[in-house]
């Protein structure tokens, strides 16, 4: 191993790994934010009135939770390629496959993916307030605006922090199959680099590493705003 | 929609059925014999080997599956001349055999963390019994407290099933043609991306469900009790 391949100048393959880290983050954070809106508009859908809702979100977590995320980002990227294509040639009278961006359409895929475990968990965290709660929140007179702002919100948020500490290291491991369309992320980068050094475990290690790094500093951050959140709670 | 695209490309990818199903169940057959070892570990008074155990356990569930197929498909060419020596070079040149390890090592460390929490679930007073009726250590095991921790860790265990079904696409990043493979290749050749997705989607969504239906069947024939 040669150590002087993970320097920083242009010998070295240490800059262009960190940036890979940034942007694996950078990508993760984007699909984790989309995934809490899509989650939060699942939860809406799935303990709505209206059947047609409850089927909708239904469909939209198990079609998203059965099938494999490579696939779901193949569908996207070709064929939203071929369709712009195609808009191209009507339209403009163009030819030829366009490229979709690659970070948007793997932060959609992977947010999309992401949105469907948060629907789960913050559903089961709605439902873990306990309902006389809201009921005693009725009958004082809360509008179902300040119910939300003053009982659901912050308990649901509270109860569904751990649960969301799984879906942001399951989105954030997620992120490494952007690298199939190109993203250069972590994985990306790493196979850049072991190409031309020829030194493939090293390089994949070292994205291992990064990913390790990553998931462990967040694992803290998260352990804490659980410490922080539960701060109020009466414990036995 | 082309309907003749589907149409080809239906009995293709349904060809793919038997990898994928190879795939995940021989991952999930070794993956699970490394769970038990590094469940017991992990549990273990010896501070080496929980150490040991914990460390495989940490490292395969934070990072991606993809970081560990690559780094044994690709990262062993680094050693060639050395695993040549060791004559294990057959080995890992097979896409097959590294996709396999791969995926039992990381099915395994979400395991055993599965059958970990089941283990920790069987109360004291059982084990106790066990023990005062004069069970050896791995009678008791193998009578209580094995078959208490897997009706406990069964609904995890069914998810993880399901994440290893979804998992074993990966395979297709190094060159192995299950359905995703498949799929990708099909893809590339009609420019047809909706079909092919939408056939590989559902075959994808009918193994998930019959996973799912296996699990509660089982669930229901090993708490009797509940479901009566």
């Amino acid at each position: 191993m040669n150590f002087g391949l993970l320097g920083f100048g242009i010998e070295g393959w240490g800059d262009e790994m960190l940036r890979g880290a940034v942007m694996t983050l950078l990508v993760s954070m984007a699909a984790y934010g989309l995934g809490i809106l899509l989650g939060i508009l699942g939860t809406f859908l799935k303990l709505s009135r209206f059947f047609i809702c409850r089927l909708l979100a239904d469909i939209y977590t198990t079609i998203v939770r059965g099938i494999p995320e490579l696939l779901i980002i193949y569908l996207v990227f070709f064929g939203g390629g071929i369709m712009l294509a195609r808009i191209n040639a009507l339209v403009f009278g163009g030819s030829g496959f366009i490229n979709l961006p690659v970070f948007v359409t793997g932060m959609t895929c992977i947010g999309f993916s992401s949105g469907a475990y948060s629907a789960e968990v913050i559903r089961g965290a709605v439902l873990a307030v306990p309902k006389g709660q809201i009921e005693a929140a009725k009958a004082i007179g809360m509008t179902p605006f300040t119910i939300f702002k003053r009982v659901l919100g912050p308990q649901t948020a509270r109860l569904a922090l751990p649960g969301m500490g799984n879906v942001w290291q399951l989105t954030l491991k997620h992120t490494s199959l952007i690298s199939v369309i190109g993203l250069v992320e972590i994985m990306r980068q790493s196979a850049v680099a072991s190409g031309s050094t020829r030194e493939p475990f090293t390089f994949y290690a070292i994205g291992g590493l990064l990913y390790l790094g990553i998931t462990s500093i967040s694992n803290r951050g998260f352990s804490r705003a659980e410490k922080w959140a539960a701060k109020g709670v009466r414990s036995e | 929609m082309k309907f003749d695209v589907m149409k080809e490309s239906f009995p293709q990818l349904i060809g793919g059925v038997p990898e994928t199903l190879l795939l995940v169940i021989f991952s999930l057959c070794i993956g699970f014999i490394l769970a038990v070892i590094f469940a017991q570990l992990r549990l273990s008074k010896n501070r080496f080997w929980s150490w040991f155990a914990g460390s495989y356990i940490y490292i395969f569930r934070s990072t991606p599956l993809l970081v560990q197929i690559y780094l044994i498909y690709y990262g062993s060419g680094q050693f060639r001349i050395f695993l040549q020596e060791l004559g294990l070079w057959t080995f890992f040149r097979e896409a097959w055999f590294c996709a396999i390890m791969a995926l039992s090592l990381n099915t395994g460390a979400y395991t055993a963390e599965i059958i970990r929490g089941g283990i920790q679930s069987v109360s004291w007073g059982e084990i106790e019994a066990g023990k005062a009726i004069g069970m050896k250590p791995l009678t008791l095991f193998r009578r209580i407290i094995f078959p208490v921790a897997i009706r406990q860790a069964l609904p995890g265990y069914g998810n993880e099933i399901i994440l290893i079904v979804k998992s074993s696409s990966l395979a297709s990043t190094i060159t192995i043609l299950e359905i995703t493979g498949i799929a990708k290749k099909i893809i590339a050749a009609t420019y047809a991306p909706i079909e092919v997705f939408i056939i590989a989607g559902s075959l994808y969504l009918v193994m998930n469900f019959i996973v799912t239906r296996i699990i509660e069947f089982t669930e229901h024939k090993l708490n009797p009790q509940f479901y009566r």
